[in-house]
């Protein structure tokens, strides 16, 4: 079996006193596209961005295709860079203002000096045609888009040099249904024409339905379930995964309210809680906190186990 | 894509015609402020004039070419009178404004020498230079300019370029300032972040893009410093430790004007005429280009 595209192990990041990222393991497996979700603040975006290196972790390591990149330096990072890239949220502020789309485009290109100026212009022109923009755009500005269009600008630009990781944070939450169809559908013809491994990070479990291969939920910080996408959604086990689905389908924000923000009583009350024959045979902490255990079909949840320990 | 160029000087494309550079959509909102626009033709003309200054007028600044008519009135020959040392008082005001504009615009350059790098530096560093540069900046701001100034020019007697010095000095603050604030804003911004992960070096961020992300404040630092410097100039003129006579300079025009200004209203009017319209054009150039460069405003 080959390396993943992407491994994060044990990763963890404290900003001074509090942990944002508890010891995440999380595996992105070449030519899938692995759903990371969890509310505002569960640290999936942190998880994203260590992932990247675009922020340190405090523990943990991180593995590109195998290889180790916790430790290398900017500088021995820059041949990695072209193989992991990343779709931001916003996609206003993540274009300058002041670059023509043919030049933001192009910028890549121009960083890791591949081709002349004439050459990476007639790449950029391509690249506005693949993610479906006219090649005219190229001497327009950002401001001259819509959220959408800027959105296809900025897949452009992440993958014109061929990554093989794609980081997408949160890349639909700013548009509208049905723009984040069309951007969903360009990600998606993309990852498959390039074989792109994809770490999709969102909240939205509609969108990570059609999507996803595997889905991992964070919750502060933490991993509380994972597993295939068709299992998480037809047999969740932890009250937050429940939450998070039931979420979707409801437009009574009353309901939808009481849905979502469980207690931390309500979350402990609801943990999982098995007997060592109801899961599958694994080595486990001896501990009466919750701990993540495998089910049947590679999926984990974050559960308590009974008796006979 | 062949195709494609070939059909395009045949078929002009839809967005060919209407590039909207950010520069040129501020030029836009510069032209409808009619105050700002006013005011920065003005200044044009002023600063035309203080660099054609031998053409505007026939005599030397110094000659005394008019002394049998020393203190005469304005005239259709003399549009601003004789002096009291029977020199022509309009020809002493266009050379004066060379000394005045030269002294704002140099202590402008100096200010941005200052101001944008180690604004930029303070910005994207953050950390402690951030913080040694932020309590350099309220030291000067504790200070009152004008007794430093009085103060430094004692000190240099004076002179051209300590003014240009000592105005610069006090001049950078605002200019780092803003630059600074710029950039810490961009530093957060996500294509920043996206450059990063591109594997661009720090020194390509701040080269292409917080530094021309940095323009406006650039801009309206430079020209906002240009009447404080005028004004310092002015004053410390004025209280005889500026320019020393007989170069001319408005603030020292306006110190001996004062003392024939209820018999020669002209000796004090003008001079002060032509500061107060300068340092009013040059503000509200400052204010009508900070308005047209703020990034907030992305209408039409």
């Amino acid at each position: 079996m080959t390396a993943p595209a992407l491994e994060l192990r044990q990763i963890t990041k404290r900003f001074d006193a509090q942990t944002v990222v508890d010891r995440v393991d999380l595996i992105v497996p070449r030519n899938e596209v692995v759903a990371l979700v969890g509310e505002s603040g569960s640290g999936k975006t942190t998880t994203g961005l260590m992932a990247l290196r675009l922020v340190e972790p405090t523990a943990g390591r991180i593995l590109l295709g195998g290889q180790d990149i916790t430790d290398l330096s900017q500088k021995a990072m820059k041949p990695f860079r072209r193989q992991t890239q990343v779709v931001f949220q916003d996609s206003y502020s993540s274009l300058d203002p002041m670059m023509t789309l043919g030049e933001i485009i192009a910028e890549p290109l121009a960083i890791h000096a591949i081709g002349t100026p004439s050459e990476r212009r007639d790449q950029a022109r391509h690249w506005l045609e693949r993610v479906g923009l006219d090649g005219s755009y190229a001497t327009r500005y950002p401001h001259e888009l819509s959220g959408g269009q800027r959105q296809r600008i900025s897949v452009a630009r992440a993958l014109i040099l061929g990554a093989s990781v794609l980081v997408a944070d949160e890349p639909t939450s700013a548009l509208d249904v049905s723009v984040k169809a069309q951007i969903v559908n360009l990600l998606q013809d993309l990852q498959g024409e390039m074989g792109l491994s994809m770490l999709f990070i969102s909240h939205d479990l509609s969108v990570v339905r059609s999507l996803a291969d595997q889905v991992v939920v964070m919750l502060r910080g933490r991993v509380v379930e994972r597993g295939p996408t068709d299992r998480i959604f037809a047999a969740a086990h932890h009250p937050y995964t429940r939450a998070l689905l039931d979420a979707v389908p409801v437009i009574d924000p009353k309901t939808r309210r009481r849905r979502t923000f469980l207690s931390a009583e309500e979350l402990a009350a609801g943990t999982p809680r098995f007997r060592p024959h109801e899961i599958e045979p694994q080595p486990l902490v001896d501990t009466a906190d919750p701990q993540l255990v495998a089910l049947v079909g590679s999926h984990f949840v974050e559960a308590i186990v009974t008796e006979g320990r | 894509m062949t195709d494609l160029s070939a059909a395009g000087p045949a078929l002009p494309r839809p967005g060919s015609a209407k590039r909207r550079s950010p520069l040129y959509l501020a030029w836009r909102r510069f032209a409808a402020n009619k105050a700002a626009l006013g005011a920065g033709i003005i200044l044009l003309v002023i600063i035309l004039m203080a660099i054609f200054a031998p053409l505007v007028s026939k005599t030397g600044p110094n000659e005394q070419a008019f002394l049998t008519k020393a203190l005469a009135f304005p005239s259709s020959e003399h549009w601003f009178g004789i002096d009291d040392l029977g020199r022509d008082f309009f020809t002493r005001i266009v050379y004066g404004a060379r000394v005045s504009l030269g002294i704002g615009l140099s202590a402008a350059v100096f200010s941005l020498l200052l101001g944008l790098p180690l604004g930029a530096l303070a910005g994207y560093l953050g950390g402690r230079f951030d913080w040694v540069i932020m309590r350099i900046i309220e030291l000067f701001s504790v200070v009152p300019p004008l007794l430093a100034a009085l103060l430094l020019a004692t000190l240099t007697r004076g002179g051209v370029w300590a003014i240009v010095l000592i105005a610069g000095l006090f001049g950078w603050v605002n200019v780092c300032l803003l630059v600074r604030a710029q950039v810490k804003s961009f530093r957060e911004k996500e294509f920043i972040m996206a450059a990063q992960a591109l594997g661009a070096s720090p020194w390509h961020i701040v080269w292409r893009h917080l530094i021309p992300n940095s323009v406006s404040p650039v801009i309206v630092g430079f020209v906002l410093a240009i009447p404080l410097a005028m004004m310092l100039e002015a004053s410390l003129s004025f209280l005889g430790i500026g320019v020393q006579p007989p170069t001319p300079s408005w603030g020292q025009m306006i110190n001996v004007g004062m003392n024939f200004m209820y018999f020669y209203w002209h000796m004090a009017v003008f001079p002060v005429l032509a500061l107060a319209v300068t340092i009013l054009a040059a503000s509200l150039l400052g204010d009508g280009l900070r308005d047209a460069l703020d990034p907030t405003l992305k209408g039409r």
